[in-house]
């Protein structure tokens, strides 16, 4: 069913332009890769910071505060650029068990990134009253840090994994 | 002059060995991505710092003790990762446009954190704590930023113009 609807996607107008129009691919995926840096700095900072790596001064609310809001719009602009990729080339990303396993991925991460900001809306210190909740926040920093590292390498993987046709 | 030392980099065992075997480049150009997503992001804490545009009730100094470990760390594995893959096809990646494109607007942002590090940096003590940071930290902010966006879109119009 993916199939038909990727061999459908392939042949509608707008991807036909953008397999035409060379240009297009290339300044799309520039602009992917600007926000990926958004998303992947912001998160790296905060879980180095949960995990006492970097900017031990400064509480954890503080970077959530500063970094996160970001990658929720970041996201967004990752969801318009990955869909016109996908729109470009369908049967390349949505056959492709790389493109599965990132987007899997980042269903998880983006969970469990959300686990991590809520409580700190309404109580800055929430992470840090017990032992038990700094493993938990320690847990999903590590987490967080090999599941968005993941992300990026499958994405660089779709070009070199063959797609199941 | 400089082509026969391309071809010598390109004759070497490790780039043979990298063009030989076949995960050798996509596991370079993954880890190259990565930590060039932290470059950017982790510079351009630094450049809206200097903007005055975010991070501004934080004391330059103190983001900058902070942030740029990060950055170097990044940039370090980048460089070499990057070199791997420059290896791999030395003489093709010196005669590729977005290639040395890439490689001048390096020097240039380096030449700019140069400026700002000697001249700009020396009055840090009179705007440490201000979101009014002077004109020529602006500049080198803004000019740190548009380098390095750049950059990034060479790098990806190389994988589009030398072929794998």
């Amino acid at each position: 069913m993916l199939h038909a609807f990727a061999d459908w996607l392939a042949q509608t107008q707008t991807s036909n332009v953008i397999q035409n129009v060379s240009w297009i691919i290339p300044t799309v995926q520039t602009i992917h890769i600007v926000c990926v840096a958004i998303v992947i700095s912001a998160t790296f900072l905060v879980s180095l910071r949960v995990l006492g790596i970097f900017d031990r001064a400064q509480p954890i609310a503080a970077l959530t505060h500063r970094f996160l809001p970001w990658i929720w719009y970041a996201l967004v602009v990752l969801l318009v650029t990955g869909s016109l990729l996908i729109i470009g080339e369908p049967n390349r990303s949505l056959m492709n068990p790389a493109f599965a396993a990132k987007m899997t991925m980042l269903v998880v991460v983006a969970s469990l990134t959300a686990v991590l900001q809520r409580p700190l809306a309404t109580d800055a210190a929430y992470w840090d009253v017990s032992g038990q909740r700094r493993l938990t926040a320690k847990s999903i920093a590590v987490l967080s840090l090999i599941l968005w590292s993941l992300i990026v390498f499958a994405g660089r993987w779709i070009a070199y994994v063959g797609s199941l046709e | 002059m400089l082509d026969g030392l391309f071809q010598k980099l390109h004759d070497l065992p490790l780039s043979e060995w990298i063009r030989a075997n076949e995960l050798a480049f996509p596991w370079l150009e993954s880890v190259h991505v990565l930590a060039i997503t932290l470059v950017l992001g982790s510079i351009a804490v630094v450049d809206l710092r200097l903007l005055g545009l975010a991070s501004v009730k934080r004391p330059v100094t103190e983001l900058l003790r902070n942030i740029l470990p990060v950055t170097w760390i990044a940039f370090a594995v980048a460089f070499i990762t990057g070199s791997g893959m420059f290896l791999s096809n030395a003489v093709d990646y010196s005669k590729n446009f977005p290639f040395r494109m890439k490689m001048l607007l390096l020097v240039l942002a380096g030449l700019n954190m140069l400026a700002f590090h000697f001249i700009t940096y020396r009055s840090i003590s009179q705007w440490n704590d201000s979101a009014h940071t002077p004109p020529a930290a602006r500049w080198a902010g803004g000019f740190s930023v548009l380098m390095w966006l750049a950059i990034v879109a060479f790098g990806r119009w190389i994988g589009f113009t030398i072929g794998f």
